[in-house]
This record gives structure tokens, C-alpha cells and sequence, in this order.
């Protein structure tokens, strides 16, 4: 059995020019497959840490999103004397009323429009999500033209870096802040105080009510009795319910894109790989049928040329994970359609998508293997012999 | 003659491998036009617009309304001919997956500004006169198997409550590139029903649509229709329809630029295919190439019959691709029809085929040719296989 597999490789080595055609066709399969992984992965991982698990977020019955919503001030103060409302370390209440708007920013460099989300937030916003992290300035005062910018607007909008002018809403609104929100859709907003950005849009509303649960597992009874208090017409959800729900339809493009284009590419590497093993079985005809005769089994002769064919898929599969690992210095920007607003993500490469990229690379090798494979262990001695 | 008749034997000499290529060409130039078609699909709304329409809303952004009164003060400007206005209403039939556009528009001046929507005078007529009635496209009443007269209830995520309307008419598209799953009804059912339940949010539109009389001058109305509200609590944007479509699709561009670096990547994929292919073929013909040269003939006929056969075999691909292409991307916009108005294939994207093609032959035909050139004839006659 060694000698067989010793000689596969060394006929890889032989011809080089075939093997590094045939792999990095593969490899360009490999490193699609796995960019559309990374990036459904992004997508998800930035959605998912958005929201937290033991955040309620209330809307309007109905709304998709904050920025159809609307919470009037008196329901807002309803679900506000829930019992079920978690507590900060002085007392005070872990429920924020926030108001949520979309305002269209010219880009930097590019000046193009496009959709930011800016939200009002109130004293609490900030303890509800513990992701979200000061890094440069400090917090708008209340009462004041103030704002804060996520680190995404920061760098990509156009008078987003702190110090800086955004005018909306009729007044100018100074940024006095840089937040970090880690890997989430906050870096993707701009914050003020709740009340001032309700005067500058003429908002009556608030769009949202967030807070915190004093206990997780009482979320089934706070959402059953603030659903059916006739007084409220909203939805109830978990936070991370919430923003899932957000990227559902964008994943499920990025899935049927992802499906349709590893399918059909896969078929034309593993069409590659088949040329390249039928012309090694047939340049080795005379080779083929000399081992036989010299004792090796056909099972042997099968298993040297399939494991030729998963070294190709091998190497090819190695090749385009490590073009592909390159991805993540990369950031994505582009608008959610299901909200409307942009939203900053990045490849994310997972050890989970390291092994899926490998095993499909294998695959691939295997597949355009087999059928030449056997067509070597099938020869007849004498006749192989006899072929020069 | 001759030589075409030596190319095709050549080609076909190893039928099995031959085939193969040119399967996986046309696999490739299947899903190279695929993406291209799905790219215009993006495209499908800036096709589609015309120059003499307008889109005037809210500079804010497009969630914010703007007042009715506008409207009177728009039709004051010079060289407007026609003004209707709408709100986006985001509805949703049963069920999010079910998605279409909805709007409620201002019926009268909208029908007139939309040519393009075909609409029998009979069941223009009966929309006209009922305010509940809506109109659908023709393919979205094919989806959902409508029936004029039936009633059609949609849930909006932006206006509470469940929403009862009668079709009464089902347009279809002028031209190829016309949206037909678009679903419309009376903007005053819907404004009527807000005085009752949210007064506030009464009397608000989401953007006018303005008809200018001459496309030359669309630029001069945008600006001063702007100039007419700047400084008031909604300042206007106004752009031509194409413009807005375009700051839409701009939004997303990332993901377009991703689709078209993909298919260039399944080009590239596919060079590296064929080159492997005349790689090969050139190598167990190392020998007949000497004696090509030994009887006399030049390099250039040498580097013609390989790359002639190169290309050959990717055209032979190639046409078997444009030709599956149509039928695929029929396929295709079963599956995402939802998001897009239009999947056609278009006469560029069979011309951009061509070239890849053969671009991919010449490529693939380089590194054989120069090895066949490069070999001294005493070389190739000595090795074998």
C-alpha cells in the first residue's frame, strides 16, 4: 500500500503545472464557499450580540422594527410599573424609553446617502447594554444639542468623528463622544438625549421601551400580561429575539446567494479534478498495469489514485481558507432591507467554517476522483501492460 | 477548411476529457450570466424610470411624511404638469415571507403618471369609484391565484390593525422592464381611517410624485421645489426617479460589488480549468509538435492549432451556456422573484459571455503555446508520453 501512495504524490510533484491549476480552481470554490460562510456568520454573530437575552424590547403590535414603531408616553409609563423590571444599584429603574429615527448621512469619500439610525436614549441606555463602551469624549448632558457616534459612523460618515457638526432636525448637534459597541449594530447608530431628539423631529411617540428583567425566566408571565392589557396594543419580544428577526431576511438571501453559487461552482472544480485524475490514469496505463502484475491489489490502485484525488481537493481546500482568512481585515457596510438602516459587519471566520471549507474541499477531491479511480483498478493486466 | 477540419479531430481526440471541459465551461458561463442577469436585476427600477417624473420627500429620510399641503404649493411651480403623492404602507399578506410593494397612493393623477401600468378603462373605472378597491400587478395576482372582486387583507407593520380592500383592477407592464407586482389602493381609505384612529398621523405623505412637462428643465423644478420649503419643519429632497432609485441600490452596494467580484472569480476558475485541459493535450503532444516542426512548419502555425483548438473547445461551452442561460434564470426568479421586479437576461450579458470566453481560450492556451514553441525538435521527438 505505501508504495502506490508514495508514488501519487510524487506524481503530483511531476506534473506541477496540472496539480497548481487543478487545486487553485479548487481553491477559488473553497474560498467562495467559505467568504459566503464567513459573511452569513458575520451577519449573524453582529446581529445575535446586539441583543441580550435578558433585555425586553417592546414595539408597536405589528412593527418589525423600531423604526415603525411608535409607544405613546402614557403606555410607556405602563409598562413601566411592571413589576418584573429589574433594578439598578441605586435603585433606579433599568428601563429605558428610547426613540428611534432614521436620518440619511453622506459617506465619506463617496458622499452617498445613506440610511443611519439615531437613537434617543435615556439614563438607563446605556446600563442595558453592557457591550457599549465609551471610548473617546463623553456622555451628550441632557438638555443639550449633544450626541454621540458609534465607532462605524465615526469612521465612514461624514461629520461623524467626534468634535464635529451633524445638522438635522433643524439645529446642529455636536459630537461629543465615541462609543465602541464591540461587533454589534450599535456601532452602526448615533445616540442623543431621548427628550431633545423627540423636539427636533416633532415626535410625540417614543418607539421603543427596553428593560431589563429583574428575573429571566419571568419573561412568558410579563409578556402575557402586558400583551393582553387592553390598554397596550404591542409586541413583547427578547431582545435577541428582536434583532435575530431583524436579519432574517437578509440571511436567508445570503443563504440561497451563498447555496446557488457554491453549487454550481463546485461542479466546475470537481469537473477539473475529474480531467486531471482520467489523464493521470491514462499517462499511467503501462505504470497501472506493471504494479498489478508485481502483486499490488486492485483495492491498492484504487485507494493510491483516491487519495491522489483528496491531496488535490487537499490543497486546494488549504489554499483558498488561507485567501479567505484575509477576508476578516474586511468590514461590510450595507443596508439591512428589512430596517432600512445600515449596518456594519465583517467576515467572521470560525473554527466550524475552517472544518466545513476543509470536508468540502475533500469532497470535491473525492467526488472527481472516484470515477477515474475505479476505472484504474478496473484495467486488465496484460492489456495495460501492453499500452505504452 | 482544412485546418478547421484538424482543430475539430484534434478536439475530439480525447472525447471523455473534451466533454468534460466543455461541460464545465458551460456550467461556468451559465453562472457568469446568472450573476449578471441577477445584477440588472438590482438595476430592474432605474431601467424602468422616466425622465420627467420627479421624486419629491422628505430630506430627513424617507420615514419621515411630509404635509398635504405641499402638494398645492408644489403644482404653483413652473413647468409642473402633474403632481400625485403616496405612502409607503409595508404591508403584509398572511404571512413576512409574502413580500411585495404596497402603496397607497392618490389614484387620479398616479394612473396618469404611470403609462406604463396597463389598466383595462373598464376596471380603471371600478377602481376609480371605490375607495377600497386596490389594484395588483399582473404577476403578483399569478401568484396568489387573486380574482378581481376578491378581497385581499393586509397587516401593516406601520399602520396598526388588519386592512380589508377589493381588487378591482390587475394592470399589466407596458414595457418588459415594468414592475408587475406592485399593489396599490386609495390613499384617502387609508388617510380616512387615520383622522379616526391617529389623527396626528392624518394628512401626511410619504413623497410626491411631480410630472414636469419638459425633462430638460427637471433638474430647475428639483431645486426650486426644495427652495420652496427650505428652512420649513420638512425640507424637501427632490430627485429625478432615477436618481432615487440609484441612492437606493448605492445603499447596498457593497453586496453588489461583492456579486460581481464573484463572477469574476468563476471566470478565473474556469481559465484554470480549460489551461489544465490544453495543458495536458499539449503535453502528450509534445512529440507530434516536433515532427510538425521537423516537417517544416512554422511556430505560428503551431501556436495557431492550439490556440484555435483552445478556443474551440470554450466556444463550444460558451454557446451551450448562452443558450441554458434564459431558461435558468427563469428557474432562478422563481426562487427570489420575491425581491425582484424583473429577471431577464439581457443582450449585454450575452455579449460580455462571448468575451469572457474568449478570453478564457486565449488564456488557457498560453502556457501550451509557449512550451510547443520553446521545445527543440531533437527534445520532443526523444520523449514519449
Amino acid at each position: 500500500m505505501g508504495l502506490p501512495i508514495s508514488y501519487s504524490f510524487r506524481n503530483l510533484w511531476t506534473r506541477r503545472l496540472t496539480t497548481v491549476l487543478t487545486a487553485s480552481g479548487m481553491a477559488l470554490v473553497v474560498f467562495v464557499f467559505a467568504a459566503i460562510l464567513m459573511l452569513a456568520e458575520g451577519l449573524r454573530k453582529t446581529l445575535v450580540e446586539t441583543g441580550s437575552y435578558d433585555n425586553v424590547v417592546v414595539v408597536r403590535k405589528g412593527s418589525t422594527s423600531e423604526v415603525m414603531s411608535g409607544v405613546s408616553r402614557l403606555q410607556a409609563s405602563i409598562v413601566e410599573t411592571q413589576p418584573e423590571v429589574a433594578r439598578g444599584a441605586e435603585g433606579q429603574m433599568l428601563l429605558a424609553k428610547e426613540m428611534v429615527v432614521l436620518i440619511a448621512l453622506p459617506k465619506r469619500g463617496t458622499n452617498a446617502l445613506s440610511n443611519v439610525v439615531i437613537r434617543g436614549i435615556g439614563a438607563s441606555s446605556l446600563a442595558l447594554r453592557p457591550q457599549v463602551r465609551l471610548v473617546e469624549g463623553r456622555m451628550p448632558k441632557p438638555g443639550l444639542s449633544e450626541i454621540i457616534a458609534g465607532r462605524s459612523i465615526a469612521e465612514r460618515f461624514k461629520g461623524g468623528g467626534i468634535g464635529e457638526i451633524l445638522r438635522f432636525g433643524m439645529r446642529d448637534w455636536r459630537i461629543v463622544g465615541i462609543f465602541d459597541a464591540g461587533n454589534t449594530g450599535f456601532n452602526s447608530e448615533i445616540w442623543g438625549d431621548a427628550d431633545q431628539l423627540m423636539q427636533a423631529f416633532r415626535r410625540t411617540v417614543y418607539s421603543s421601551v427596553i428593560f431589563k428583567l429583574r428575573d429571566s425566566s419571568e419573561f412568558e408571565r410579563v409578556k402575557k400580561r402586558i400583551e393582553s392589557d387592553p390598554r397596550l396594543t404591542v409586541d413583547v419580544k427578547r431582545e435577541n429575539r428582536y434583532y435575530a428577526e431583524q436579519s432574517e431576511r437578509m440571511a436567508e438571501f445570503l443563504r440561497i446567494l451563498g447555496t446557488a453559487l457554491t453549487v454550481i461552482f463546485s461542479l466546475g472544480a470537481i469537473i477539473g479534478a475529474m480531467i486531471t485524475m482520467y489523464s493521470a490514469v491514462a499517462t499511467r496505463t503501462g505504470e497501472i498495469g506493471t504494479m498489478r502484475a508485481l502483486g499490488f491489489k486492485k483495492i491498492s490502485i484504487l485507494g493510491a489514485f483516491i487519495i491522489e484525488a483528496l491531496f488535490l481537493g487537499l490543497i486546494g481546500g488549504c489554499l483558498g481558507l488561507f485567501l479567505a482568512s484575509f477576508l476578516q481585515l474586511l468590514t461590510i457596510s450595507t443596508m439591512n432591507f428589512q430596517t432600512f438602516s445600515e449596518l456594519a459587519f465583517s467576515f467572521t471566520l470560525t473554527p466550524g467554517i475552517v472544518w466545513k471549507g476543509l470536508g468540502f474541499s475533500l469532497v470535491m477531491g473525492f467526488v472527481g476522483g472516484v470515477l477515474p479511480a475505479i476505472r484504474a483498478s478496473r484495467m486488465n493486466i496484460v492489456e495495460s501492460l501492453r499500452a505504452v | 477548411m482544412y485546418i478547421l477540419k484538424l482543430l475539430l479531430r484534434n478536439a475530439f481526440r480525447h472525447k471523455l476529457r473534451t466533454a468534460l471541459t466543455i461541460l464545465s465551461i458551460t456550467i461556468a458561463i451559465l453562472a457568469f450570466g446568472l450573476l449578471r442577469t441577477f445584477i440588472g436585476a438590482w438595476y430592474a427600477g432605474v431601467k424602468a424610470s422616466s425622465a420627467n417624473r420627479l421624486i419629491t420627500r422628505n430630506a430627513i429620510s424617507l420615514i419621515f411624511p411630509l404635509p398635504l399641503s405641499y402638494k398645492d404649493k408644489i403644482r404653483q411651480i413652473d413647468a409642473v404638469r402633474r403632481i400625485s403623492y403616496g405612502n409607503w404602507f409595508a404591508g403584509i399578506y398572511k404571512d413576512e415571507k409574502n413580500f411585495f410593494a404596497n402603496y397607497a397612493i392618490e389614484a387620479k393623477n398616479y394612473m396618469a403618471l404611470y403609462p406604463e401600468f396597463v389598466l383595462p378603462p373598464d376596471q380603471k373605472e371600478a377602481f376609480l369609484r371605490d375607495r377600497k378597491g386596490c389594484v395588483a400587478g399582473r404577476k403578483l395576482v399569478e401568484r396568489y391565484h387573486w380574482r378581481i372582486g376578491d378581497i385581499v387583507v393586509l397587516k401593516s407593520a406601520v399602520f396598526p390593525g388588519n386592512w380589508e380592500f377589493v381588487l378591482r383592477g390587475i394592470y399589466h407592464g407596458r414595457d418588459e422592464s415594468t414592475d408587475e407586482r406592485v399593489f396599490f389602493f386609495h390613499w384617502d381609505y387609508l388617510n380616512e381611517a387615520l383622522k379616526k384612529t391617529a389623527p396626528r398621523r392624518a394628512d401626511q405623505v410619504g413623497w410626491y410624485i411631480v410630472e414636469v412637462t419638459d425633462p430638460n428643465r427637471a433638474a430647475e423644478v428639483a431645486q426650486a421645489i426644495d427652495k420652496t420649503f427650505k428652512n420649513s419643519l420638512a425640507e424637501t429632497l427632490t430627485e429625478t426617479e432615477k436618481a432615487f432609485f440609484l441612492s437606493f441600490i448605492s445603499m447596498a452596494d457593497a453586496i453588489i460589488v461583492a456579486i460581481q467580484l464573484v463572477s469574476f472569480v468563476v471566470i478565473i476558475i474556469i481559465i484554470a480549468v480549460a489551461a489544465n485541459t490544453m495543458a495536458m493535450t499539449a503535453r502528450e503532444r509534445i512529440g507530434e509538435y516536433a515532427i510538425f516542426k521537423t516537417l517544416g512548419f512554422r511556430g505560428w502555425r503551431i501556436a495557431g492549432m492550439i490556440i484555435g483548438e483552445s478556443l474551440l473547445i470554450t466556444m463550444i461551452g460558451c454557446l451551450i451556456g448562452i443558450a441554458l442561460t434564459p431558461p435558468a434564470a427563469k428557474e432562478f426568479s422563481k426562487i427570489v422573484g420575491t425581491y425582484f421586479p424583473t429577471f431577464r437576461v439581457e443582450i449585454e450579458t450575452i455579449y460580455i459571455d462571448i468575451g469572457a470566453s474568449i478570453l478564457v481560450g486565449l488564456c488557457a492556451a498560453i502556457i501550451p503555446t509557449w512550451r510547443a514553441l520553446k521545445i527543440r525538435i531533437a527534445d520532443g521527438l526523444r520523449r514519449i508520453g
